[in-house]
This record gives structure tokens, C-alpha cells and sequence, in this order.
């Protein structure tokens, strides 16, 4: 990666390590997320995939490296600013409020960043706005018709499309997935990579993946984490040239 | 839309045994004794600290064994403000006793939100034993001994309601009717809470905190803010009890009277709000009817509960009549797998 001192991309990361312990999860990573554009991290299991999207999100603090959005450093920003700021995730593992509808997980996550503490006594049928955006969001995966179901009794599949509902709620500018198509049969998997092209086309989309298949078809742009560290990074085609990727990759089944 | 808040009434039914039931609680003493009429009133006491404490177990999913102190604190407040002999008005007293409570309450809560689920229990019931221990060791309150205060005059606006006006089988009435108009006051605002925006984070908070965090809520900021209205709502129930009785001891501070709101919640029902009051009544009831049959009260008690507790998954609120059944059926089943409590 280039080494600029303002990192270029709306989201990006400059050095970032952590450790834990004698653990180096992540290693050193340098990389920037433009709008417009889907960029995938794949890695084999272990690589620091997903701690390195918890240090996106601040759910853990780097040990060392810096992160910037928009240019701005927010090195150290607690978790929940950070949907206020425009950057909103999925998990890996489905991480839903099963008891609560599917309209009201979304519904929740548009309060989040647009409720004034003003308005916090009020009740939710007085704030009609919140609702509306939660509708859009949920049309926007397809589940708009699910909306009064508890969510806990959706397929496994439609699920993982709340998860994503409940980031758009925040209308971020930057979405990290971690492996959205992760437990997803073939024809949800068609749904989701055909949802995940079209939501890279107004926001930052970063993209945890482990399956390389499915990454070549759907990335713009990807990085290869080994063992924390950055092995590649660049277009899918050059990456799958990479004499180094074909090598980590035989060595180790994906 | 989201529909009703799972701890309020879920229909129209509910909620008419909700005024049925204030309706029978404001006729009942003109036939019942006395003797009666001050149980009821301890017990309408009972229900308001536990109502208070509902506020974290059932909406929030926090297990406090530490609000018995800030209802026995706020007994004190009244006992320190206006010792033996020297009353004043309720509007001096309540107002001072809440603010007590919900100071103190802030402050235990800014620290022991920081720990989670058994760490968050222990360290309130530390705190609160804390509370008891000043008010046990020291003479501030009169020590382990208790003492008598003057009881709050029931005055507001140049009314005053003096319960020696009364004929002697009438003294007990004044304290009550202030009993039940707190009763009905305390359900009202938590009412008002649960279901506002504050009370749907509370309830995701409960079902899944991580989840909030990342969605964008400051979780600990909301806990805090219902743990210290909980706490204000103890200080009024504490504060009733001094109106009460006009009596103040150690026992009143002691973790047992947190642990017996935990357990009328779940003798009522963990899942309801109204819980909270069913399971008082049936507690002092329970504890009365125990008394006339046995000398083992404790024993009694404690079987009845192990049973109701066992048998009745939503406690006493959750039985129903055949061909009654609860409309949200399908929302509480897929609600169990996050019945548990989370710290």
C-alpha cells in the first residue's frame, strides 16, 4: 500500500495493529474505502478479519495506527458515535433483538442517529419519521412485506438481510459486512450478492468474506489478509495473479 | 407499528382489570377493619418499591439488589428532616426524600453499571449494605434501635388532612388513600416511560445490549438514567412507608428488602408490570394467611412461592381463563430464548 500521511478514501486506516498479548491479530494495515465501491478483505480463518472490522467500528482499540473519516481522525471513538458519524456494520454471527419485530430492530436503529434527546418521552407513534425510514431501509433488503413478524422467527437467510437493514437505518456513508453470505443457502446468496452490488453504488461497502469465489464476482477492489498483515491489495484480477496469494492460499484451505 | 409495550396490558381487557381493580382498592375501606386497612396499605407500599425495581429487572434485564437502601434512605431523609415532634408537610418531605434517593441512586449506579450481570448484583447489594451499615453503626439515625419521626403532615395548598380529625376507626384511612393515590402515580410513570422512545431502548437494551451498542446507543447512559428513576421511585415508596408508620429502622435499609421486591416480582410476574402489585398483595397476603395457620410462617411462604414460581412461568399475572389467551402468544414464545436476565 502507498504510505501517504493523509490516507486517501472517505474511511481509512493507517498502521493499525493490535495485539493481544503476544497475539498480533492485525498487523500494520493500511488501506482506504471510497464511495462507490465494494471492497472486500477476505483472508483464511484466523487472518484478522473481523478484529480488524471491530477496530473499525471501535468495539476494540488498536494498540497501534490511526483511523481516519473523511480525513479526520477518530482514533478512539466509542462504538455507538460511530453510526452518528455515518459508518454502520453487520456481524458475522446474526445479532438481531429476536423478541422484537423486524420493523422495530430497524425502527431502533434510525433512532439511534436521528432522535433528538428532546424527543425522548415522546411515543413512537408521534415520530412518524423514524418509522419511515425504517421502511425504507427494510424495502431496500426486501423484506418490506415481513415487517410485523418477529423477527426471532425469520428464515436464517432473511435474517441476515435485518442485519443489513438495521446498518442502512443509520443512511451511513460507509457499511462494513461481516460475512453477510455467511450460513446462506445458493438462492439467498444470489439475493444478498445482488443487494450487496447495488448498495455499493451509493455507499463505502467494506466486505468480510473468506469465500474467494464469490469475492472476485462481486469486489471492486479487495485485500488479502494473512495472519494480520496485508498480503495483497489491488484489483481482483491482480490479486488473483499474485504469486503470494496463490501460494497462502494453497497452503492454507479457504 | 411496534403495539403495546410487552410489560403494559396488551388489550382493552387489561387494562379494565387494571380500573376494576384500583376501583375495589378505593372502596375497601369501607368493609374492611382497620387491622386491614393498614395491611393493605403496607402492602400498596410493597408494590411501589417493586414496581420501582421493575423498572430495571423486567424493562431494562437488571438484577438490583440494592434499591431497598434507597427506599430505607428516603425513610431517613423524612426521620432527619423532621424528628419527634416537629412534622412537615408532605410537599417538603416527598420532594426531599426522592431527591435523596435519586442522587445517591446516580451515583451507586455510575459505578456499578460498570461491572455486568452477577459482578452488577453484588456490587449493589454491596453499596446498599454500605447504606445500611451508616444508618446501623452510627447515630445519625438512632442506630440499630430506630427511632420515631413525625410523621408527614398531609398537606398541600392550605389543605390539611389530620388523620386525628377522624373517628378512631378511620385514622388508618388518610395514609392509605395517599397510598393508593402513590400506587397509582408510580404505575402511571412507569406507564409513561415504558412506553416512550426511552422505554424501547430499555427493552432492546434488555434483549440484546451489544447489538444497541452498535446500533448507536450509549447503553450505560440509558441503564444509568432508568436505575436512578428507579431509585427515585424507591425514595417515594420509602418515603410512604415513614408516612405510614412513623417509624424508622436499620431493617429498613437491609438487602432482605430488596431481595422481598425481587420476590414479589416474580410471585407476580416477571413479564408484566401490574406483576409488581399482583405479587405484593399476594405476598403480605400470603404472609397473613401463613400467620393464622402456622407458627413456621417463613416455611409457609416460602413453599407457596417455590411453587407459584415453578408452575407459573409468567408468575400470577400469567394465568389466564381458557379460551383467554395472551394476544401476543407468539411474540412471548419467541421471547423466551432472551428471558434470561443479562447483566
Amino acid at each position: 500500500m502507498a504510505d501517504a500521511s493523509t490516507p486517501a478514501g472517505i474511511l481509512a486506516t493507517q498502521g493499525l495493529s493490535k495485539s493481544f498479548g503476544g497475539l498480533r491479530a492485525v498487523h500494520n494495515v493500511t488501506l482506504g474505502l471510497n464511495t462507490h465501491e465494494l471492497h472486500a478483505v477476505i483472508g483464511p480463518n484466523g487472518a484478522g478479519k473481523s478484529t480488524f472490522v471491530n477496530l473499525l467500528t471501535g468495539h476494540l482499540r488498536p494498540t497501534a495506527g490511526r483511523l481516519f473519516l473523511e480525513g479526520r481522525d477518530i482514533t478512539g471513538t466509542p462504538p455507538w458515535e460511530m453510526p452518528r458519524l455515518g459508518v454502520a456494520r453487520s456481524f458475522q454471527r446474526t445479532n438481531i433483538m429476536k423478541s422484537l419485530s423486524v420493523l422495530e430492530n430497524v425502527r431502533l436503529g434510525v433512532q439511534a442517529v436521528r432522535l433528538p434527546a428532546r424527543a425522548l418521552l415522546r411515543t413512537p407513534r408521534s415520530q412518524a419519521y423514524l418509522v419511515e425510514a425504517a421502511r425504507r431501509a427494510l424495502d431496500r433488503v426486501g423484506l418490506g412485506a415481513h415487517e410485523n413478524a418477529i423477527s426471532g422467527v425469520l428464515s436464517h437467510g432473511a435474517q441476515r438481510q435485518l442485519e443489513i437493514a438495521m446498518a442502512l437505518a443509520a443512511e451511513p456513508k460507509v457499511l462494513l459486512l461481516d460475512e453477510p453470505l455467511a450460513g446462506m443457502g445458493p438462492e439467498e446468496g444470489e439475493r444478498m450478492v445482488a443487494l450487496l452490488q447495488s448498495l455499493a453504488r451509493e455507499h463505502a461497502v467494506l466486505l468480510i468474506e473468506h469465500d474467494m469465489d464469490f469475492v472476485f464476482k462481486v469486489a471492486d477492489r479487495m485485500t488479502v489478509l494473512v495472519e494480520g498483515a496485508v498480503l495483497a491489495s489491488g484489483k481482483p484480477t491482480e490479486v488473483r495473479a499474485n504469486p503470494d496469494v496463490q501460494r497462502a492460499y494453497l497452503g492454507s484451505p479457504a | 407499528m411496534s403495539g403495546p409495550h410487552r410489560m403494559l396490558p396488551q388489550s382493552r381487557w387489561g387494562w379494565l382489570a387494571l380500573i376494576v381493580g384500583t376501583a375495589v382498592l378505593a372502596a375497601l375501606p369501607y368493609f374492611a377493619t382497620p387491622y386491614y386497612v393498614g395491611l393493605a396499605t403496607t402492602a400498596m407500599i410493597g408494590a411501589m418499591l417493586a414496581l420501582a425495581l421493575h423498572l430495571l429487572v423486567g424493562a431494562t434485564g437488571l438484577v438490583s439488589l440494592g434499591h431497598g437502601a434507597f427506599y430505607g434512605l428516603a425513610a431517613y431523609v423524612v426521620f432527619l428532616l423532621s424528628p419527634e415532634g416537629s412534622a412537615r408537610p408532605i410537599w417538603q418531605t416527598l420532594p426531599a426524600a426522592i431527591l435523596v434517593a435519586g442522587v445517591v441512586a446516580l451515583a451507586v449506579g455510575a459505578l456499578s453499571l460498570r461491572t455486568r450481570g452477577f459482578f452488577f448484583l453484588m456490587v449493589t447489594l454491596a453499596f446498599g449494605q454500605m447504606i445500611f451499615f451508616v444508618f446501623h453503626d452510627t447515630k445519625l439515625g438512632g442506630g440499630t434501635d430506630g427511632a420515631y419521626l413525625a410523621k408527614p403532615l398531609i398537606a398541600a395548598f392550605g389543605f390539611e388532612i389530620n388523620p386525628l380529625d377522624f373517628p378512631r376507626s378511620r385514622r388508618a384511612w388518610p395514609a392509605y388513600y395517599v397510598a393508593l393515590v402513590q400506587l397509582v402515580a408510580t404505575y402511571l410513570i412507569l406507564t409513561f416511560l415504558l412506553r416512550s422512545l426511552f422505554g424501547r431502548v430499555l427493552e432492546g437494551i434488555k434483549v440484546n445490549e451489544p447489538r444497541m451498542l452498535a446500533l448507536g446507543f450509549n447503553a450505560n447512559r440509558y441503564k444509568l438514567a432508568a436505575f436512578t428513576i428507579a431509585g427515585m421511585l424507591a425514595g417515594a415508596a420509602g418515603h410512604m412507608w415513614s408516612l405510614q408508620t412513623g417509624f424508622v429502622n436499620p431493617e429498613l435499609v437491609g438487602w432482605t428488602k430488596s431481595a422481598e421486591a425481587l420476590l414479589i416480582i416474580l410471585l407476580g410476574g416477571i413479564g408484566s408490570l401490574a406483576g409488581a402489585v399482583v405479587g405484593a398483595f399476594a405476598f403480605y397476603g400470603l404472609g397473613e394467611a401463613a400467620q393464622l395457620i402456622t407458627e413456621r410462617k417463613l416455611l409457609v411462604e416460602g413453599i407457596v412461592i417455590l411453587v407459584v414460581v415453578i408452575l407459573l412461568r409468567d408468575g400470577l399475572v400469567g394465568i389466564r381463563l381458557p379460551g383467554l389467551r395472551r394476544t401476543k402468544a407468539v411474540a412471548a414464545d419467541a421471547a423466551r430464548p432472551e428471558a434470561r436476565v443479562h447483566g
